[in-house]
């Protein structure tokens, strides 16, 4: 569409910067510290966004550069960070992140830590040291996200005997949704190695006394297994090969590789639950067969409500993509789907999964922010935004309600506890979906109907 | 418990009060040590806290989109008519940017924007990497100035050109460009500005209305509800009345130099100090007896009021211990007098920003045994806590976590706080905010009060 003004600039943006990710998936690994080489505000900004969403300690180090740094290399300020961090923290991993300001002025960060190993292998105790270039003026913070996962096992994993061990890169999704796809794993008997697991580091429990590094995470040892998995699921629809870390381990040691959307709504959770059955050999236990029966029925119970309202969905292409094929499902019409992301293949995928989308009226964005989705929303008049809390800003403004999924959730309380995958997964959306039409309805309504 | 030590180089600014022993000054002052994880943030950042709450001019970040993602609608600073602050503006640059110069797109990003949002001002703030592919920001904005009319504001806040400190001292000389550029025609002799208080749920508008109950004009909020207009006349005030010290002193020294505007700091927080912070100003209006009896009289009023519904608070809370970390040091003064008007003691107290001065002032206040740290970090702050067995911690947004995990209280003092907690009213929900979050049942379940793991 036109806009009403000629727009250079990102407006209250609907993607996080390239390093963000990367953090939040070393989180992921076990007895891990986030390393930004950088600026200090960019781990303490980074920090900040994340406690909002997942009410969790994080600390993120930092190489904490200064005007000597950026005109002589950040080398020193590297080296000396790292020997910190393995003193105060005594990691067993440190995820280095490059910035945009690391990454500008060249610093070779995999030779500067060649070189830490050499000098630093007496005395300091050496924590197996990750490094992923994650330059903040390159993509957006699932790029960084998948940059973390790919070098985490480009490090680690090593050519083994075949063992009964599946891979799963789960994408950037809940703390939730992590636990129950290890359930899942769990019921059907099968060992997996999920990579990140941040489900108890980014939603533990209390502590008794003060933990370094929250319990919790994939163990490095467990990612080096990866390199005799029989197979590797990754859940991604736009994901380059070259920077997926199940590409990277079909190629280096033949392991194959499955991809999927990500298993929301009953079609992609099946092919999923298929996969499943296949790698395993065995049959969908009964209890995901009886979520699959809930889901069935409460679709039928709530299919009036929802039934071509018209959507405004945006967030991670990734997310955006599975949720289109879930609302299609169910009778939605996703007028728009915007990301801020910029893969060139969110259009393509859609159209592959919804392969009415142009009678549909369904349009694919990439690249917007929050002021081109409000632009469009003037036109499209939906019936209301599903995703992340920043779309408050624009949902307040045009009145048009807001349901929240995915990341962040800054403005409401347990986003790192909702659910988006497989059946119940599923099951969550659709209940609060049909919650938030009726609800709208109630409220509209000058009668107040205490039965919906 | 595994014994947690401090880190080398970390040493000398950690301290704990000893009487009658020779203790030297805990070290402050210098740049975070890496990999030391230290709450504070960087140039940038303290930047755009102070420039933040004008709500009339726009805020353009020039640099990727992390740096303006990160502060979207970040400060809980509300505006009485425009917003503009509330949006958030970025060049986005991208790696063609970084090889070929950003310049143009920052002169079409803000030809744009003036002409869509139509601001009486505009910040640019530079980036780190603006700092390294040396765009020429100046220039630009210079012409944008010209073609558009409106003051166009380079703020030099680099994330890596200093700390904190120094962002808050770049956005000061850009407010220091404005003022002295607007009319001081029917000020009143009896005037104030109020610098670095930043209307933060509503404060401005509570401490303004004391001021003017005195009698006395506020001629601009630096930068608390803000506007680009009442900025540019500050310097038709009579006296600047400093309360964030940390941010602003810098800009009031400026003004007493260049315009002969004295300045006095004060501090909104408590009882003694909000009350402090009247009288303070009337004094200096000698020839007018009247602004001092109505200080006394607002006093009177409010502390007649104020002080019986504390003692709700105080019965509860008396014993209690409070472990105090924010961003500047002058605030802990007042939060340890805050604190020990409703029966509570420190036992932790210390800043991402004080200098020596302010560590001296605050060794001098605390208890025997409280633990004085700069620059500290989430390990330092959780062993102190334990150790000392800190009921409360009062900070921000990154120390909330550490406090709930490990089970005890804990109070918003920072810039996202959405409860006013200046002035007297501010007192009352101050307290009722630690008693709320203290004496909530939901401890006993904590593993260091017996809960289970």
């Amino acid at each position: 569409m036109k806009h009403e003004h000629a727009k250079t600039a990102t407006q209250n943006a609907c993607k996080l910067c390239n390093p963000l990710g990367a953090c939040l998936a070393f989180r992921g690994i076990e007895n891990c510290v986030p390393f930004l080489h950088g600026s200090q505000g960019c781990a303490t900004y980074i920090r900040r966004y994340l406690i909002s969403h997942y009410k969790e300690p994080i600390d993120i180090a930092s190489s904490n550069f200064h005007e000597e740094t950026a005109v002589f290399g950040g080398s020193h300020n590297l080296k000396i960070g790292l020997k910190n961090v393995s003193e105060q923290y005594k990691p067993e991993v440190i995820g280095v992140a490059t910035t945009c300001l690391s990454e500008t002025i060249g610093d070779d960060v995999p030779m500067i830590l060649r070189e830490y190993r050499k000098e630093f292998k007496n005395g300091s105790p050496m924590p197996i040291l990750i490094h992923a270039s994650t330059p903040s003026y390159q993509g957006s913070h699932i790029d960084g996200f998948h940059a973390a996962v790919h070098a985490a096992v480009k490090t680690l994993a090593v050519k083994g005997t075949q063992q009964e061990l599946i891979n799963l890169f789960p994408n950037m999704v809940s703390p939730a949704d992590l636990r129950h796809l290890k359930e899942i794993f769990g019921d059907f008997g099968v060992p997996v190695m999920v990579l990140p697991d941040y489900s108890q580091t980014m939603d533990g429990g209390p502590w008794g006394e003060y933990h370094r590094i929250p319990p919790g995470g994939t163990p490095a040892s467990a990612i080096t297994l990866a390199g005799s998995a029989k197979a590797s699921i990754e859940f991604s629809s736009t994901l380059e090969a070259s920077k997926s870390a199940a590409e990277y381990l079909k190629e280096a040691f033949g392991i194959p590789t499955h991809r999927l959307c990500l298993p929301i709504g009953i079609k992609e959770s099946d092919k999923f639950f298929d996969l499943l059955e296949t790698l395993t050999g065995k049959k969908l236990p009964e209890k995901y067969e009886d979520e699959r029966r809930r889901l069935v029925d409460a679709y039928a119970d709530g299919h009036k409500y929802v039934f071509e309202k018209k959507v405004i969905l945006y967030g991670e292409e990734d997310l955006v993509i599975a949720m289109t094929v879930f609302l299609r499902e169910i009778g939605m019409v996703p007028v728009l789907c915007a990301s801020g992301g910029k893969s060139g293949l969110m259009k393509k995928r859609i159209a592959e999964l919804v392969p009415d989308m142009d009678e549909l009226g369904i349009k694919v964005r990439e690249g917007v922010d929050f002021v081109d989705i409000e632009d469009e929303a003037k036109i499209l008049q939906p019936d209301f935004l599903i995703g992340n809390s920043k779309g408050y800003t624009m949902s307040r403004k045009n009145n048009i309600p807001l349901l929240r999924l995915g990341f962040p959730i800054h403005d409401r309380f347990g986003g790192q506890r909702m659910h988006h995958l497989g059946y119940r997964g599923t099951q969550e959306l659709f209940d609060r979906i049909v919650n938030t039409v009726i609800e709208q309805r109630q409220n509209a309504s000058s009668i107040g109907y205490t039965y919906m | 418990m595994e014994q947690i030590g401090i880190l080398e180089g970390r040493e000398r600014q950690v301290l704990e009060k000893k009487s009658g022993v020779a203790q030297a000054d805990i070290a402050c002052d210098t740049s975070s040590l890496s990999g030391s994880v230290s709450q504070r943030a960087c140039v940038f950042c303290g930047s755009r806290v102070v420039l933040y709450p004008v709500a009339d001019a726009i805020h353009l970040v020039h640099g990727p989109i992390g740096c303006a993602a990160y502060t979207w609608d970040i400060r809980g600073a509300v505006s009485s008519g425009p917003e503009l602050h509330r949006l958030s503006f970025s060049t986005d640059l991208q790696e063609m940017d970084v090889i070929y110069g950003g310049e143009k797109k920052l002169y079409h990003s803000l030809i744009e924007l003036i002409e869509q949002y139509k601001p009486k001002a505009a910040f640019i703030y530079s980036t780190c990497i603006v700092g390294l592919i040396g765009d020429d920001i100046e220039a630009v904005c210079k012409k944008v100035a010209r073609e558009t009319g409106i003051p166009v504001l380079p703020v030099h806040s680099e994330g890596f050109k200093g700390t904190k400190k120094d962002g808050y001292k770049a956005a000061c000389h850009a407010l220091m460009k404005l003022i002295g550029t607007g009319s001081t025609e029917d000020i009143s002799k009896y005037s104030i500005n109020i610098l670095g208080e930043f209307n933060l749920a509503g404060e401005a508008w509570i401490i303004r209305q004391y001021y003017e109950k005195m009698g006395i004009e506020v001629v601009a909020t630096l930068t608390g509800d803000g506007r680009i207009d009442a900025v540019r006349r500050a310097h038709g005030a009579t006296l600047n009345v400093v309360q964030c010290s940390g941010s602003m002193t810098w800009l009031a020294k400026e003004m007493e130099e260049k315009y002969g505007i004295p300045y006095i700091r004060v501090s909104y927080f408590g009882i003694e100090d909000m009350s402090k912070s009247l009288y303070d100003v009337a004094v200096k209006f000698p020839d007018r007896p009247d602004i001092m009896e109505a200080a006394k009289r607002i006093v009177s009023e409010e502390v007649k009021t104020l002080y019986p519904s504390l003692q709700k608070f105080k019965k509860a809370l008396t014993g209690k211990k409070a472990a105090i970390y924010v961003g500047g040091a002058f605030k802990t003064f007042s939060l340890i007098k805050a604190l020990r008007s409703i029966g509570m003691s420190v036992v932790l107290a210390g800043s991402q920003t004080g200098n020596k001065d302010d560590y001296a002032r605050l060794k001098e206040m605390c208890d025997e045994g409280t633990v004085i740290v700069d620059d500290s970090n989430p390990v330092e702050l959780s062993k102190f806590i334990l150790e000392k067995g800190a009921d409360l911690l009062i900070g921000g947004v990154k120390e909330r976590p550490i406090a709930f995990k490990l089970g005890i209280g804990f109070c918003d003092h920072n810039h996202e706080r959405k409860i006013p907690l200046a002035g007297f009213i501010g007192m009352y929900n101050f307290a009722l905010e630690v008693y709320q979050s203290v004496m909530s049942p939901v401890w006993q379940f904590a593993p260091r009060k017996g809960g289970s793991l």
